[in-house]
């Protein structure tokens, strides 16, 4: 055989070659676009913000968040209690950074929980197909005909109230959603010759769904994921106020609104800071996920 | 001369630097006669046919002369009265060229109502006999149909009918049978061969099919790297190929006639647009490289009917260019 | 290379692998309840041979089956009935771990050099990884074995690190055809590998291919539509219709004595290089019918312009041998 006959590629065909985009750096490409996003870059700065919060929060409260003082009790916001106080004369803005930390805990612990199981199961419907796949999705289909908050609130009537419990009862209801898209995912890239060529040469079926197919799904989890945190942290402060959630003392936001919803016209600062705090915790993933979504999207990149 | 082309040159702008498309590219079609591009991808071929369209993104300069009338110089109303009327093309994807949410019907007759001077059931008459001239069989009850209800094969005899509606006098044919099976494929340049006749209509071929080529055009330009490297008419070009890069071409392609234990190859591959090689654009694939090559382009020479752009052949004649 | 009991430049007369009533049926619809309301016969009750070290070609339209095929030999699809006898093994009524095993000896080359390489996986990696997989060498010896490999297929050493991205598309076939050549197998199924690349590509994954068969004692099963491809690689060519094999001969033969009409149909619709010659050509008329619940009957006997007033109302032909190795499925060759 003649080695010289096929062996007539240069340095040049290289070089020529590397104008086609590299897949590697989708991730930072994406990120490239999403720093163009003005809306996503604010989403972006207030979640940093808020991590800070929720690490150092301690150092930065005025005062012991759960310290009732009942001899000050419904303060107005002052220079002294920036928040107010409520109606145990506790500091709301010692408490609203106190909860902060509690409902990022729960949302992104909440959406790990839902992301994990929800990509297995959602991975095992798409790979497999058939039976298992019909049995999967028929339960997801049933998860999602229910009302979520609806279904996090039977979780939490069979699990019991708590901080832990609702991270349980956020997660497992969202968990369809992450099966349904990396189901639909795992269906397209399944067909792709790679992934049959990874067949081919003897995979197990394992490696060829984490190692070969799941590594494409990432990008829209990742859109998804943040999205769901809003979700989770929406949840949480329902759960809240419904009193599911977070047992007294602790605070969180949610179960802020909930205890002072009676006093709503006479003490409004009760329940303006707490509910102020969940608006724009949410809208900052929201903004963030929005622009992530675009950032992935090969339609709206320029 | 239906339509001549000088000196058609498309640029097209990217972040990572301007990419030459196609480059001082001049050539005139005759009428009634079927001249081919040839090309592989990346020649600039398709380029050029959607520049003498005015539907490139690319900035197109250069002379683009239609019955005397420079294309170039009308607007884009004026254009489109052009295209689909005087000038049609047909593309290769016969399944997305047509619009799947209307009947065949719908968008055959719209095609005649907007160029011709006709009522709605002069058009309908004339979509029917459309259908029927590129042979769909009881055409009456197919105009009803959506694409999505008829063959590949079919689709492209939809796309020809649309685009012969008008009676055009250029047929800009953009890989008409790549998408296709072989057979229907032979049935698509036979039905092409037979209408270009009956309208006496000009056709340009674009195709990376020599085959297709030696059996259906007059005259063949082949290009590479957005420049024609040779042109010549088509029996002279298959049996005389003069350039490097013509003679590979014909020589790898595996022929059905003859048994060979290796087939020829050329080296390497198409150049990338952002890194084209100093000098011709072919030297570091020929096989007859010189070292002027590696220095400069050389210049489209022409010999009577033949024209080729390689140094080899730069004694013979004189530089026209 | 190793002499076989009867080697020959068409290979041997040893069988390699045996395909045996193989068929494949797709759901092409189904009612409320998930039933199949009508199926597609991709491939049905088809028979073939490959012998040891030859390259048999396999040609039809799109639709034929012909794809379906290899994706069956090369353990992608799960037939729905019929045997592929290999080594004295059914394939087809293997464990998951068992077919796993068989990859070593049967690859596959894909069509589209795009699609067919991970796109994050760099060059190394990809040729590496059937290495490993089948736990095929100690790891220290992985690195020398990925060279050799780089440079049989004609790519350079340093090309190893690179992505799929950074290269053409017939560099990426290359890539592929090493990744293949990793586990030394015995037969690869080449789907339409060159179909994908330019015209002066072409020729040199082609001769590649040759030289690599000669050099590993390959067998190639080789799918394309292109006549004068398959007639240039192959030593014996069979003519696929919908989804039933119509003729299969050794390639002289068959291109210059077809048999069935089909066939004389298909060879005849290939534009000539030549622009002196002008051909008979026959001109099929209509379009590849539905694969969708096809009738018991020769399935060509819509467009047939030979068609005998049998053939609308018969069963399938049987295969026949009109001459030596040369077997037709036609009702004019009937006894």
């Amino acid at each position: 055989m003649e080695k010289k006959d096929n062996a007539t590629l240069s340095a040049n065909d290289i070089q020529a070659a590397a104008v086609l985009e590299k897949p590697e750096s989708q991730l930072l490409e994406m990120w490239r676009t999403l720093l163009e996003n003005k809306a996503a870059v604010l989403g972006l700065v207030i979640i940093v913000f808020l991590i800070f919060i929720a690490v150092f929060g301690r150092f930065l409260m005025p005062y012991e968040p759960n310290a009732a003082d009942m001899t000050n009790t419904f303060a107005k916001p002052s220079a002294e209690h920036w928040f107010g106080t409520d109606q145990q004369g506790r500091d709301i803005f010692s408490r609203v950074i106190d909860g902060t930390k509690i409902s990022l805990r729960v949302g992104l612990s909440a959406v790990a929980i839902a992301l994990s199981v929800g990509t297995v199961l959602g991975a095992l419907a798409g790979y497999y197909g058939g039976k298992i796949d019909t049995i999967i999705m028929r339960i997801m289909d049933i998860m999602l005909s229910i009302p979520s908050i609806l279904l996090a609130i039977t979780f939490m009537a069979a699990l019991g109230k708590g901080i832990d419990k609702a991270i349980i009862a956020i997660g497992l209801v969202s968990i369809p959603e992450y099966a349904r898209i990396v189901r639909g995912s795992i269906l397209s890239i399944k067909e792709n010759d790679y992934v049959q060529a990874a067949k081919v040469i003897g995979n197990k079926d394992s490696v060829i769904i984490f190692k070969h197919i799941l590594p494409n799904v990432l990008s829209s989890l990742i859109v998804r994921a943040t999205l769901g945190i809003s979700m989770a942290v929406l949840d949480t402060a329902a759960l809240g106020f419904l009193g599911l959630g977070v047992q007294p003392p602790y605070a969180e936001w949610g179960d802020m609104l909930g205890r002072s919803r009676g006093f709503i016209f006479s003490a409004p600062h009760t329940l303006i800071f707490p509910g102020l705090a969940i608006t724009i915790t949410v809208l900052a993933f929201n903004l963030l996920g929005d622009g992530l979504r675009d950032a992935i999207d090969p339609k709206s990149r320029k | 001369m239906l339509l001549e082309v000088k000196n058609l040159t498309t640029k097209f702008k990217s972040k990572k630097g301007t990419t030459t498309a196609v480059n001082q590219v001049s050539f005139h079609v005759n009428e009634g006669e079927i001249l081919a591009i040839v090309g592989e991808s990346g020649s600039g071929k398709s380029v050029t046919s959607l520049s003498i369209m005015g539907l490139t993104p690319g900035e197109v300069s250069g002379e683009i002369i239609f019955k005397g009338e420079d294309l170039k110089q009308k607007s884009d109303k004026e254009m489109q009265k052009i295209r689909g009327d005087k000038i049609s093309m047909i593309f290769q994807e016969p399944m997305t060229s047509l619009n799947p949410v209307h009947r065949i019907k719908d968008q055959l007759m719209e095609t005649i109502l907007t160029h011709m001077d006709m009522n709605k059931e002069e058009a309908l008459k004339r979509a029917i006999t459309m259908l029927d001239l590129v042979g769909i069989p009881s055409p009456e009850k197919r105009i009803n149909d959506y694409p999505h209800q008829m063959s590949g094969g079919m689709r492209q005899r939809v796309m020809i009918a649309m685009a012969l509606s008008c009676r055009p006098e250029l047929l800009i044919a953009d890989e008409p049978t790549t998408a296709l099976d072989v057979t229907i494929q032979a049935q698509i340049m036979e039905l092409l061969y037979r209408l270009r006749q009956k309208f006496n209509m000009a056709v340009m071929l674009i195709t990376h099919d020599l085959g297709v080529v030696a059996e259906s055009a007059d005259r063949v330009i082949v290009m590479y790297c957005g420049r024609i490297v040779e042109e010549a008419p088509v029996i002279e070009l298959f049996e005389t190929p003069k350039h490097p890069y013509t003679r590979g071409l014909l020589d790898s392609i595996p022929k059905i006639d003859e048994d060979k234990d290796r087939l020829f190859m050329i080296d390497g591959m198409v150049p990338n647009p952002l890194h084209m090689p100093k000098g011709c654009t072919f030297s570091d694939r020929c096989d007859k490289c010189m070292d002027i090559c590696r220095q400069m382009m050389p210049a489209l020479v022409t010999d009577g009917n033949r024209s080729v752009r390689c140094f080899l052949y730069h004694n013979e004649v004189e530089v026209s260019e | 290379m190793a002499q076989e009991t009867k080697t020959s430049a068409e290979g041997s007369d040893e069988i390699l692998l045996s395909v045996k009533h193989l068929s494949k049926y797709f759901a092409a619809d189904t009612n409320f309840f998930g039933k199949t309301t009508s199926v597609l016969k991709a491939v049905d009750d088809l028979n073939l041979d490959i012998y040891k070290k030859e390259a048999l070609g396999l040609v039809g339209e799109s639709g034929c089956g012909k794809t379906t095929i290899g994706k069956m030999i090369a353990n992608l699809y799960r037939p729905t009935s019929g045997e592929i006898l290999y080594d004295g093994k059914d394939l087809t009524k293997l464990t998951e771990n068992e077919r796993r095993a068989y990859c070593k000896d049967i690859q596959l080359i894909f069509q589209d050099p795009y699609a067919s390489l991970n796109p994050r996986m760099t060059i190394g990696d990809i040729i590496a990884e059937p290495i490993k997989t089948n736990k095929l060498l100690p790891k220290d010896k992985i690195e020398e074995r990925v060279t050799y490999l780089l440079n049989c297929v004609g790519l350079a050493n340093h090309h190893r690190n690179r992505f799929p991205h950074e290269f053409s598309g017939g560099q990426r076939q290359r890539v592929g055809i090493a990744r293949a050549l990793a586990v030394e197998p015995k037969l690869i199924v080449c789907d339409e590998p060159v179909s994908a690349l330019d015209v002066s590509i072409q020729a040199q994954v082609l001769n590649l291919l040759d030289d690599l068969k000669d050099e590993f004692g390959l067998t190639y099963l080789f799918i394309a539509h292109g006549l004068n491809v398959v007639k240039h690689i192959s030593d014996r060519v069979g003519v696929m219709y919908l989804g039933k094999l119509v003729e299969i001969a050794d390639k002289h033969e068959l291109y210059n004595n077809p048999q069935h009409p089909y066939t004389k149909a298909l060879l005849s619709a290939i534009p000539n290089i030549n622009p002196r010659v002008k051909k008979e050509r026959i001109i099929l008329k209509g379009d590849v019918p539905s694969p969708i619940d096809p009738k018991d009957n020769c399935r060509f006997c819509s467009r047939c312009y030979q068609k005998l007033d049998m053939c609308e109302n018969s069963p399938y032909p049987s295969m026949r041998e009109v001459a030596p190795k040369h077997f037709v499925a036609c009702h004019l060759y009937d006894e």
